[in-house]
């Protein structure tokens, strides 16, 4: 019998940063990923590092995991392609310009500062590029973007440096508390661990029904298309709210365009489709705010299978249902730049029972009691 | 054009002709898109239009395509060039560019001809500017009467190495030297399909080809093979010889082009005899995909006349799901004369098998053209743990550019397997996105609106 401290199911960026920081506090943890690590979207989303126009209830997380992306090399050993440009969110008219001030405004009574509101003349010094239909917006000065892939390898790769066991091309069939420890069954054996953390994404409400605790996920695939090289134009990443759209330029000179257009996703098949129809919109998007853009060259679409929570939140804290078990899951499309922090809270809360980061309002039991099945 | 069509045809090549030719004369609208200029595909390129008008140069194989071309026009189907597929989905939704506006066409039935492509032939120098593959040659002769000038050296294998070198010869092109890759030792493994060779029509073609080009070239036996020069090419070297050359035209054998059926997501395997990964395909060539087939050399390389052949079944498939009271012949003879020629090919699969040397290269030799990434990065990378090509894409972007991996995929899965010591099935291909032909954001902002965003603009 396979014996851990704790088993990490799901090999993204969260189960990864997960499995680090409890081997970092000295604990064994096992992590099992039914494909290999990234595989889904943690290796192939936009790479966004932002703290830029989150939910109230993840600004916390949001700020200790910026404070980890800024010393990611020395916690992994790789720099991540992190770069820390900003995150500008534009506003294409009046009215939503005062929208964006009465939130900044919101966050300062708050004691939060790192949302700042800017007028035309700072939006062009920071986005030249843009039309000149856009009267300013918000800039968050520490965001950035690094590459997903290499991050989510990184801490897989640390995380096994440090003593943790990660099990790849392996899924969880079953799980069942046998006397003080929750007996795993995978596809390569049973694991006894006395906890366990559900980091499985697209996946995790089935390991949360396998605990009688239903919770309401849905299978979403953003896409996002990149262009061939371009010379350097722009730095931060730019965001919109009226309208959906994400755009950044990497090192490389390639264009990332996402947003939150929809592909189909098959999780059961590990496929995506891409609907055209949508991306045509977001082209229709950038052609408007980045005139310059008409004749660059899209290279490749692609989309990453992953969960999405009704109230657009994430499930992070102890079960409600089953002690020793905790969720990590549902970023709703968002969380990437959360992976470093939320990985580092879970190990707190799983070795020591409590944590110094509020995730009030995060918890699974906000969905009530479902009905199995 | 109409927004949907009984039958998609993609690839206007001796298969795609034969296919859309079966399906429109069954009565099917049916759409034949083509991004080049004019039908005829690789193989029968510009066989309405070309230049060359003296039959012996091209040769009387290539004049074949005038009927299929001709039959395809009068079938009633409905025949696009300068059309480019950019992607195909597993609802068979095709998405297409023409003249700079995109569109999406919704198919009953695909049938994907795209044909093959050639074997990326990476040694030392092959980026050099003039240093071209041999199906380019072919393509300028054929579409342009265009030959070359200079010093020119061919290099490689396969019987259409041989059949360039006879085309070239016979539009007066004179040829410094041909240097035949072809491993000595292949024989042995080819001797056990020879009785089926010599039963094939391969057989004759190939000895008069032969015949053809030895005593008019100087023929030289090369293992190792470096395109030379700062600027552009000067010299090629081989086995300690050196070359005076302006052009060298390199060519070891062609592949199926998997790029859009693999998109679609088409289950593809590796064929361990010609070395490519190839779709799994049933009887009629259908596919893993529901109402996509692939047929031509995209199936799997067999050639022109069995492309035809296998663009027929297809066709014919096609026809049985969507007319079930349409009377269709039965494809039984059809499918003996094309299992005949697919035995005669595996001798020359065996003989024509390219070297390793020329398929795994070393060093600073250039794996990924688009991202310049060499074939030490690709090894090292695969001994530091990367098992596979997706991964490698994540640490050095091969595979990245907007040749989408066409020109390195079997070389980055033969190395990833040469480091790991497994097959390269193990291995596996780039996980292919669409487009799979780049288009601009123009082109893409040009679809169509559909009805949801047109009612929420009017909101």
């Amino acid at each position: 019998m396979r014996t851990a401290d704790v088993v990490v199911i799901g090999g993204g960026i969260h189960g990864c940063s997960t499995a680090l920081h409890l081997a970092l506090r000295g604990l064994k943890p096992i992590l099992v990923e039914k494909d290999y690590a990234g595989r889904h979207a943690s290796g192939v989303n936009a790479g966004g590092v932002r703290q830029l126009a989150r939910d109230l209830a993840e600004i916390p997380l949001s700020i200790s995991s910026m404070d980890l992306w800024e010393k990611i090399e020395d916690l992994v050993g790789d720099d991540c392609g992190f770069t820390n440009n900003g995150t500008v969110l534009v506003a294409e008219n009046d009215e939503e310009l005062a929208s964006f001030r009465a939130r900044v405004d919101d966050l300062r009574m708050r004691g939060y500062t790192h949302e700042e509101l800017i007028g035309r003349d700072e939006l062009k010094r920071l986005v030249p590029a843009v039309s000149d239909h856009c009267p300013g917006g918000v800039v968050s000065r520490r965001d950035g973007a690094a590459d997903p892939f290499r991050t989510t390898q990184a801490f897989r790769k640390r995380a096994i440096e440090r003593g943790a066991e990660v099990i790849e091309g392996v899924t969880v069939t079953g799980l069942a508390r046998v006397g003080d420890v929750w007996r795993v069954e995978t596809s390569a054996g049973p694991i006894e661990a006395p906890k366990v953390v559900n980091a499985a994404g697209a996946w995790a409400d089935r390991i949360a029904a396998m605990l009688g605790e239903p919770v309401p996920l849905t299978v979403v695939a953003p896409m996002l298309m990149v262009t061939s090289r371009l010379p350097a134009f722009i730095d931060p990443v730019v965001i919109l709210r009226g309208r959906k759209l994400s755009f950044k330029q990497l090192d490389n000179g390639t264009v990332v365009i996402g947003g939150g257009h929809l592909a189909v996703p098959y999780r059961d098949r590990n496929e995506t489709v891409i609907d055209w129809t949508k991306l045509a919109i977001s082209a229709r998007t950038v052609w408007e705010l980045f005139p310059a853009m008409r004749i660059a060259t899209i290279v490749r679409a692609w989309a990453g299978i992953e969960a999405y929570m009704p109230d657009g939140i994430p499930v992070v804290g102890p079960s409600a249902t089953s002690e020793g078990v905790y969720h990590q899951f549902g970023f709703s499309t968002h969380g990437f730049q959360l992976g470093p922090g939320t990985g580092a809270m879970m190990a707190e809360l799983v070795a020591t029972g409590a944590t110094n980061v509020p995730i009030d309002g995060l918890g699974i039991e906000r969905f009530g009691t479902l009905k199995p099945g | 054009m109409n927004a949907s069509y009984d039958v998609i045809v993609v690839g206007a090549g001796p298969a795609g002709l034969a296919a859309a030719s079966v399906t429109a004369r069954a009565g099917l609208s049916t759409l034949l898109l083509d991004e080049n200029p004019g039908v005829g595909g690789q193989i029968y390129r510009g066989i309405t239009s070309t230049p060359v008008s003296n039959r012996a140069i091209l040769g009387e194989d290539y004049w074949v395509g005038t009927a299929l071309a001709a039959d395809a026009k009068t079938s009633g189907a409905e025949i696009v060039n300068g059309a480019t597929v950019w992607s195909l989905d597993p609802e068979r939704l095709v998405g297409v560019s023409i003249a700079g506006q995109a569109r999406l066409i919704q198919a009953k039935r695909v049938i994907v001809a795209t044909g093959s492509q050639e074997r990326p032939f990476p040694i030392p120098g092959w980026t050099l500017p003039g240093v071209m593959t041999g199906g380019a040659a072919q393509t300028a002769l054929k579409a342009y009467g265009m030959v070359p000038d200079g010093h020119t050296v061919l290099a490689g294998s396969g019987p259409l190495l041989w059949l360039l070198a006879a085309q070239l010869l016979r539009a007066r092109v004179k040829l410094d030297a041909i240097l035949d890759t072809t491993p000595r030792l292949n024989w042995v493994r080819a001797l056990v399909g020879l009785p089926d060779f010599l039963l094939s029509p391969y057989f004759g073609k190939g000895l008069k080809l032969l015949r053809e080009v030895r005593g008019k070239v100087p023929i030289f036996h090369a293992a190792h093979i470096e395109a030379v020069g700062t600027d552009r090419l000067t010299e090629v070297v081989f086995d300690g010889r050196r070359l005076p050359a302006d052009l060298l035209l390199l060519h070891q054998g062609v592949v199926p082009n998997v790029n859009l059926a693999m998109a679609a997501g088409v289950a593809h395997e590796w064929n361990e005899r010609q070395l490519c990964f190839q779709p799994v395909l049933d009887a009629d060539f259908g596919s893993s995909v529901p109402g996509i087939a692939v047929a031509g050399d995209g199936a799997g390389i067999g050639g022109a006349t069995a492309a035809a052949e296998r663009g027929r079944i297809a066709g014919f498939a096609a026809v049985r799901a969507l007319r079930p009271e349409a009377s269709v012949p039965d494809t039984q003879a059809l499918r003996q004369k094309l299992q005949r020629e697919e035995m005669g090919r595996a001798f020359l699969d065996w003989l024509y098998r390219p070297a390793e040397s020329f398929r795994r290269p070393t060093g600073d030799t250039v794996a990924c053209r688009c991202e310049e990434v060499t074939a030490e990065q690709v090894r090292v990378t695969a001994r530091m743990g990367c098992e596979g090509p997706n991964q490698m894409k994540a640490f050095l972007r091969c595979g990245m550019g907007p040749c989408q991996g066409r020109l390195c995929g079997l070389t980055v899965t033969e190395l990833i397997a040469a480091e790991r010591e497994v097959s390269p099935a193990e291995v596996g291909y780039y996980r292919l996105r669409p487009p799979v032909k780049p288009i601009t954001l123009g082109e893409l902002a040009s679809l169509p609106i559909a009805e949801a965003e047109r009612k929420a603009v009017e909101r």
